[in-house]
Formats: structure tokens, C-alpha cells, sequence
């Protein structure tokens, strides 16, 4: 039962972590139409600027910066790709997104090297105990982060000018133009949003247990894809039901390893791919995507 | 010059090979409601969106003419910049934001406009006073609501941004009868208020009594042009638009359409109908 606890508390955690990631996926989708391939080296990006920054700024400047910078990042490949192909076919865009990746994750992976970098969080490896359940510091502080984090996003969403904007041009772009909002500011606006996001979860997936931030954290990171996609790529909350949907299943798939070797090992890393499977064999949509309807 | 007149002079509008406008006029002189008329395809909407500088959307293109607003040139500028300029449009099908309230889809017609708050919370006052029944439905869905309050909304939701013209294209499409006459008995208020309106519909018996003058659209050009009155009573114009072939009577068109008969716009003398070849 302990076992069980744990590992629900840190599939939570680590759920919340790809929910950020999902989020921005889902704003970028909702902004612009276009799936962004791109996010995984936005998260790079934001963690590596973090991880290089720490030893001279301290830890909460260079987040702040690593954040910032993620942010500029995204808004800056909004600004010389997406907007030149606005109004072009969104699967093209999609494409350009693949090529905008290799090029930012080969060139933060030459930057990189074989090192690993330490994230120098002020959490290090200190275990929390509960009773009998004991969970990293570093995951407690995650999900609260995420959550407040999340929260304070789906308010601003709804409440605020740059949310009503935001929804109204994902619900028709060209009648939200007509009311005078300016698609170009509602986009960049919604990449710089995605990479900061995006930063901070690069933070908590490179905390411990994890070394820190190395080549393939961008691929870890790959598994917020599944996240946003069962969840529903055009909504919000299906980003958050998505993250913390693969989050368990990931962490009780790696947690029960042994009483599941008939299906081979590294059932873990495969499970969120099944779940998206099976969830979208029954609501192609996702659990809260909304069915794409075409006038004929 | 300074007055807030929209002028548009020899428009042609293509998307990619094909031709949509070719050398299009129109003026809307401050303070009027001028009715552009025409069946599907003769360009109608495009000229709406040459003027809203929506023809992106769609792949059009200007190629030559110009467009302009109280003198300022609006060929050129951003759509959020035309808003800006004062220049407001009502898109065909109301295209309502069906997944925002209705509260929300107000908001975000303000969102255009200059002033802050306060001109927000005027503009609102204003638009829950023409139409009440969006107050009532303030936090529903505005999917939810009835085509008619739909186009309700779609009309309080330009008028948040306090246009100056404000560009209706086929308000009364899809409604009945008589939400049709209520929508028509709302663009007069609206224009009594002070805000000009360029109107497109295909409902000529409509268009033509709120207009004190109306243009003619066939294949993207101008064939016919006057006063509405003078339009209403031409032989072409009521074979081809208002359906009748004799008996000077009533443009018997929809239900009401002819009831109270001609509109008080503008009775000048026998300005003659200018004829443009087609």
C-alpha cells in the first residue's frame, strides 16, 4: 500500500510536470493551428540557459532568465517562421516546426556536450517523510509549482482581456481579427507563454532523482506529446487530465515493473504511448478535444 | 473632406486567377445606410472584406482602387487598424464565438476599440440597451442562443468597439420573417444613433426600405446605382430582386418586407438611375 501511495504521489508530480509541458502545446495549438514540434527544444533551450546561468547569477535569477529566455525563444520563432507562413496550410507549419527543432536541439546538444548539468535547485536530495510514505522534496515542489502555476494560467485564460482574446481567436481567427484583435500579438504571445512553461517544467524533469540536464532531456520531454494529444489538443483541461493521466500510468507502469516482466522490460516508457492508444481508439478527439465539425 | 464618409473607388479585387470585383464604387456619406444588393457571388461579401481588409483569409488580393475613411486611406492598414479607424464588421453567418459566453464575446468586441474601461462599460451599457435580451443571457453560452439572438450579439458585439460605420453583411440571412423585421428595426435605431451603415443583403425588400440609397453587384461590377427609393420602384430591380413582374402594389417579397412601404430616407426629386454597362 505504501508502495502504491508513493508511487501515485509521484506520478502525480511528475504528471503535473508534463501537464506544463502539454499546456503549451495546447495554447501554441489553440493560438495558431499549428502542432508545434518544436516545444521539446524550447524546453531545452530554457533549461540549459538555467543550468549554464546558476553558478554566476545564483539559482532564482537564472530561472528567471532561463524562463525569460525560452520565452523569447518561442515568440522569436513565431515571429521569422510562423508568421510568414500564416495562412498557409497548418500542416506544412507543423513540418517547418520539425525543421526548427533539429536545428535548435543540435545545435543546445553541441552546446551540451557529454556533460551533465546540475540544475543547482535549493531542494537537492532531501526526502520528505510522511508516516510511512516518503517522497523527494524536489516532487512535492513540483506539483505545488505546477499547480499553482496552472492555476494561475486557466484564471488569466478566463478572466483577462489577453484570455478572451486568446479564445476568440482560437475559435475563429478571421471574425476575431474583424473585432480588431491582432492575431500577430494573440500568436507570439502564446509561443513566449509555451516556452516559459516550458522552462520551468525542464527545471523539475532534471531535479533529483534525475542528474540534471543532459542531451536527451528533450526526449524525455517528447512524452507530453501523448499528454496533450489523449487529453484533447484544443483543450486546456484536457492538458491537465492528459499530464497527470501519463504521469501515473508512467510512474505505476515503472513502480509494479517486476510484476510485469511478461510484458517485456521499459514497460514504463511505453506505457503512455498505450494509454494515448487506447483513449483514442474510443474518442479519436481526445478526452476533451472538441470533434472537428467541416461545413460541407 | 474631415466628415466620416466611406469612399471606394474602382475596386478590383481578384483571389489568385479569378476575378472577383472589377471597379467598384461606393460611397457611404456620413450618417446614411447605403444597401449593396446582389445575388450569390457578385461580390458582395468581398467588397465587405476589401474594406475590413479580411481578403487574406481568403487569398485575395486588391489590385487596384482605393479604399477610404473619413479621408484616410484604409488599403494598406492592419484589420485591428481599420477597427481602429472606426470601421466595424458584422460577418455573414454571425460567426458568434459559440464556446464564450455571451458576456465574453462582448468583451471581445471591445477589445479593438480604443479608450479603456469606462468606454468599454458605455459601449456595453449601450448595447444591452438596444438588445436586452443579451444582458438576460449575459453568462449562457453564446452557442446556445437562438439565430436571431445570435445576430443580436454578433451586431452589439462590432457595436462594442463604437464604430463609426459599422458593416453588416446579411444580417437577416437564415432568420424568420419577423426576427428579420426586428433586425431591420434595430440597424435603423443604430444608424438614428449616429453610426453610418454599409449593408449587404440579398433580401432587397429589406436592404432597400432601411437604405436611403442602394448599389446594384452583378458578376463583381456595378450595374445599377441610385437612390433607394428610385431602385425600389425600377422595373429591373423588382423583376430580379423583389420578384415582381407587374402591378405597382407591393414589393410582395417576405412576409412584412412591404408593409409600411417605402423607407424615409432621403425623397430627393428624380435624381435619373445611372445605367453602368455591364
Amino acid at each position: 500500500m505504501t508502495t502504491f501511495v508513493e508511487l501515485l504521489l509521484s506520478g502525480l508530480s511528475i504528471g503535473s510536470v508534463y501537464a506544463l509541458i502539454a499546456l503549451g502545446f495546447v495554447i501554441i495549438f489553440k493560438a495558431t493551428e499549428v502542432v508545434n514540434f518544436a516545444h521539446a527544444s524550447l524546453l531545452l533551450a530554457g533549461g540549459y540557459l538555467t543550468a549554464v546561468l546558476r553558478d554566476d547569477i545564483g539559482f532564482w535569477a537564472a530561472l528567471l532568465v532561463g524562463v525569460a529566455g525560452a520565452a523569447a525563444v518561442g515568440a522569436l520563432v513565431e515571429f521569422l517562421v510562423i508568421r510568414r507562413y500564416r495562412g498557409h496550410d497548418h500542416s506544412v507549419l507543423a513540418i517547418v516546426t520539425i525543421g526548427v527543432d533539429i536545428v535548435l536541439v543540435t545545435e543546445l546538444t553541441r552546446q551540451i556536450g557529454a556533460r551533465v548539468l546540475p540544475m543547482g535547485d535549493p531542494w537537492g536530495d532531501e526526502v520528505l517523510t510522511l508516516g510511512a510514505v516518503s517522497i523527494p522534496q524536489t516532487r512535492v515542489a513540483a506539483f505545488v509549482t505546477a499547480t499553482l502555476i496552472i492555476g494561475a494560467f486557466l484564471l488569466a485564460f478566463r478572466f483577462t482581456s489577453w484570455g478572451v482574446a486568446m479564445r476568440a481567436v482560437a475559435e475563429h481567427p478571421e471574425t476575431a481579427a474583424l473585432m480588431g484583435i491582432r492575431l500577430g500579438r494573440v500568436s507570439s504571445s502564446a509561443w513566449a507563454v509555451a516556452g516559459g512553461l516550458a522552462t520551468v517544467a525542464a527545471l523539475f524533469l532534471t531535479v533529483f532523482p534525475t542528474p540534471g540536464l543532459e542531451r536527451g532531456t528533450s526526449l524525455v520531454a517528447l512524452k507530453a506529446f501523448p499528454a496533450a494529444i489523449l487529453g484533447g489538443l484544443d483543450s486546456t483541461t484536457g492538458a491537465l487530465a492528459g499530464g497527470l493521466i501519463i504521469g501515473v500510468t508512467q510512474s505505476m507502469a515503472a513502480g509494479y515493473q517486476s510484476d510485469l516482466t511478461f510484458l517485456g522490460r521499459g514497460i514504463g516508457d511505453l506505457a503512455p504511448y498505450l494509454v494515448m492508444l487506447l483513449v483514442l481508439l474510443v474518442r479519436p478527439a481526445g478526452l476533451f478535444g472538441t470533434r472537428e465539425l467541416s461545413r460541407v | 473632406m474631415t466628415a466620416a464618409s466611406l469612399e471606394v473607388r474602382g475596386v478590383s479585387v481578384g483571389y489568385g486567377p479569378v476575378r472577383a470585383l472589377n471597379s467598384v464604387s461606393v460611397d457611404v456619406p456620413e450618417g446614411a445606410v447605403v444597401a449593396v444588393l446582389g445575388g450569390n457571388g457578385a461580390g458582395k461579401t468581398t467588397l465587405l472584406r476589401a474594406v475590413s481588409r479580411t481578403l487574406r483569409f481568403h487569398g485575395g488580393t486588391i489590385g487596384s482602387g482605393t479604399v477610404s475613411f473619413a479621408g484616410r486611406r484604409l488599403d494598406g492598414l492592419t484589420p485591428a487598424q481599420v477597427v481602429a479607424a472606426g470601421v466595424v464588421q458584422v460577418p455573414e453567418g454571425r460567426q458568434v464565438f459559440a464556446r464564450m459566453t455571451v458576456a465574453d464575446n462582448l468583451r471581445a468586441g471591445a477589445l479593438g476599440a480604443a479608450g479603456g474601461r469606462r468606454a468599454a462599460a458605455e459601449a456595453q451599457a449601450r448595447v444591452h440597451e438596444l438588445f436586452p435580451v443579451l444582458a438576460q443571457r449575459a453568462h449562457q453560452r453564446a452557442g446556445l442562443l437562438s439565430g436571431g439572438e445570435q445576430q443580436m450579439l454578433a451586431m452589439g458585439r462590432a457595436l462594442m468597439a463604437r464604430p463609426k460605420l459599422l458593416l453588416l453583411d446579411e444580417p437577416s440571412l437564415g432568420l424568420a420573417p419577423l426576427m428579420a423585421d426586428r433586425i431591420a428595426e434595430t440597424v435603423r435605431e443604430i444608424n438614428a444613433q449616429g453610426t453610418s451603415v454599409l449593408l449587404v443583403e440579398q433580401n432587397a425588400a429589406i436592404a432597400l426600405r432601411l437604405a436611403s440609397s442602394a448599389v446594384v453587384l452583378e458578376v463583381g461590377e456595378v450595374v445599377l446605382a441610385g437612390d433607394a427609393d428610385e431602385l425600389a420602384a425600377s422595373d429591373e430591380v423588382r423583376r430580379r430582386y423583389l420578384g415582381i413582374t407587374d402591378d405597382p402594389g407591393h414589393p410582395g417579397a417576405p412576409e412584412g418586407a412591404g408593409a409600411e412601404g417605402v423607407s424615409e430616407g432621403a425623397p430627393h426629386p428624380a435624381a435619373p438611375l445611372r445605367r453602368w454597362s455591364a
